[in-house]
């Protein structure tokens, strides 16, 4: 088990007018390897969950599990929880600090104490996992890269910490469709080749529907829904309650389906919905 | 008939200054904007469109040709806050648009600075924030609205200082969904209702589709501009641009290169729905 959640409860402003439960009552388990996708309207409490997750945010009560080892017990050392849980927060590419991508960087693996040949490697393989190329790069300033070499650059950051579990907020937020496929691909690749456990929070259901194993749906601070994409994206009705919705393709297939035909529902991508429009429009189909 | 123009930006260059080398952000531009118009702006990151953006409202002045707003020459100081109060600005985070603590303080805020008597400004903030369905929020605060809410709290204190136009700069990047529709329903109801002109850059394809016009930027430069229909068959191209085209485009286009007879300008689901139906029952 990657990651245990128990009765978790986070209050912020306890006791004055301003209190708010941003959490209550959270249990949840992911699984070593797994990919999670977290969805929630604005204020529904995602981004309070993860911040737990690596110790960012301490909980009003409730117990979290890092691979087997409570992280909420006290005298906890938090430097050995964020070298197994990366953060990629929002907009990571403003945290950017360092005179060159290089020493940006490195300022993670730095502060571990590693050898400054075990740095080296660690930040050249982690340049290379998100597609910067190292020579070209490492010694300009990152503040004169674009918007999407940028946000590279800090989940660089991230990865050269070497985490076996990996939670980014949304990583793709105002990059152009070019560069969000580009992260996204990468994030599939880390989850793939290198078997992460991966936590994507994300409001684009089409992004979500197609690269995730399990979908958590928060609401209001709980945890409203869960499950497999197709069995979440069945239940439309709900998620629209609740300001989400269903990605395109799906909506199409419910739209067919309501005009008398029984076409499958849980599709995601324009790929999955031409094969089966192909067959259906062809004959060869249960329909 | 120079007049007639909401926004006319012809030959503009501009140039950013670095402290080693320059850069050529827009590279002659031309683009007329009319009264009443809905124009998309999208391209990819750097491409240009904020630059352009900022030139509509004189944020930037051109270093080559010329920008009018309503006529107005942006680079003549003296139609500055003319002009400003012409082409307002809706940026894409909400928090760094919002200067007060109470919603419609916030929406006052731009008017007081005009000057205007304050019955007057009772008046155009009670309408502001009918327009953007946000009136039983006056006397909240803002930092415990949601991110539509906020954006929409943000349009409303532009539109209290009576613009014929309003640009906006990726107003949905950071919203979920349901903030994301109700931006956009409040952009088409202001089109439409109030007749305010609108310029909207987007990285999300499905948002242009309800737009009069598309205009596609490249390298600083206009490399397309048409109807969402008419830019969005241009798969191929937009795709080697770095662009999405709409989801159902995009099926229309795989279903027509598999043989099946279908446009290849289908924009919505609804279109899409009633096509299929049709080929299938012919089959």
């Amino acid at each position: 088990m990657s990651i245990k959640i128990e009765k978790l409860n986070h209050i912020y402003n306890p006791g004055s007018p301003f209190q708010t439960n941003a959490l209550e009552n959270i249990d949840l388990e992911v699984k070593t390897g797994e990919f999670i996708g977290l969805i929630g309207h604005t204020g529904s409490g995602k981004s309070t969950l993860v911040q737990h997750l690596n110790g960012l945010l301490k909980p009003t009560s409730g117990k979290i599990w890092i691979q087997g080892e409570e992280i909420t017990k006290p005298g906890i050392k938090m430097k050995q929880i964020r070298k197994k849980v990366g953060l990629v927060f929002q907009y990571p590419e403003h945290q950017l600090f360092e005179e060159t991508v290089y020493s940006d960087i490195a300022f993670g693996p730095s502060n571990l104490g590693l050898s400054d040949n075990e740095i080296a490697s660690r930040v050249k393989e982690a340049m290379n996992l998100v597609k910067l190329p190292y020579d070209e790069l490492k010694d300009r300033s990152p503040f004169d890269l674009s918007g999407g070499q940028r946000r590279r650059v800090a989940i660089a950051g991230v990865l050269a910490m070497k985490p076996e579990i990996l939670i980014l907020d949304e990583p793709t937020a105002s990059l152009d469709p070019r560069g969000r496929d580009e992260i996204l691909e990468q994030i599939q690749r880390f989850h793939q080749e290198f078997g992460l456990t991966i936590i994507l929070v994300s409001h684009s259901m089409e992004d979500i529907g197609r690269l995730v194993n399990r979908i958590v749906v928060m609401d209001g601070g709980k945890i409203a829904l869960t499950g497999i994409p197709g069995e979440v994206f069945s239940r439309s009705e709900e998620l629209v309650n609740m300001g989400l919705g269903v990605p395109q393709i799906t909506t199409l297939m419910k739209r067919l389906n309501g005009e008398g035909y029984q076409l499958p529902e849980d599709l995601f991508t324009v790929r999955d919905a031409k094969k089966t429009i192909l067959e259906w429009l062809r004959g060869n189909n249960h329909a | 008939m120079e007049n007639e123009l909401m926004i006319n930006v012809e030959g503009l260059t501009f140039i950013y200054k670095g402290q080693e080398s320059d850069l050529l952000a827009l590279d002659h531009i031309d683009l007329k904007i009319r009264d009443g118009d809905h124009v998309v702006i999208i391209g990819h990151n750097g491409s240009g469109k904020s630059t352009l953006a900022k030139q509509m409202n004189a944020l930037l002045l051109p270093t080559d040709g010329k920008v009018h707003v309503k006529g107005m020459d942006t680079r003549d100081d003296d139609s500055l806050w003319k002009i400003r109060q012409t082409a307002g600005m809706v940026f894409q985070n909400p928090d760094n648009q919002i200067v007060a603590t109470i919603v419609e303080e916030d929406v006052a805020f731009g008017p007081e600075n005009l000057g205007i008597d304050p019955t007057e400004i009772r008046k155009r903030v009670d309408q502001s924030l009918l327009a953007v369905d946000m009136a039983e929020y006056a006397q909240k605060a803002p930092h415990l609205l949601s991110g539509g809410q906020k954006q929409r709290i943000a349009i409303a204190g532009v539109i209290a200082m009576k613009p014929d136009c309003i640009i906006f700069d990726e107003p949905t990047a950071m919203l979920d969904p349901s903030g994301r529709k109700e931006v956009i329903r409040t952009m088409q109801k202001l089109n439409r209702e109030e007749g305010i002109t609108i310029v909207h850059i987007t990285h999300f394809m499905e948002e242009a589709v309800d737009a009069g016009r598309v205009v596609v930027m490249e390298d600083g430069k206009i490399v397309m501009e048409g109807s969402p229909r008419e830019i969005f068959s241009r798969v191929a191209e937009l795709k080697k641009l770095g662009l999405d085209v709409p989801q159902m485009t995009e099926l229309a286009q795989e279903l027509k290169d598999e043989g099946i007879k279908i446009a290849s300008n289908i924009l919505t689901v609804e279109e899409m729905v009633s096509v299929l139906c049709q080929l299938k029952l012919k089959n």
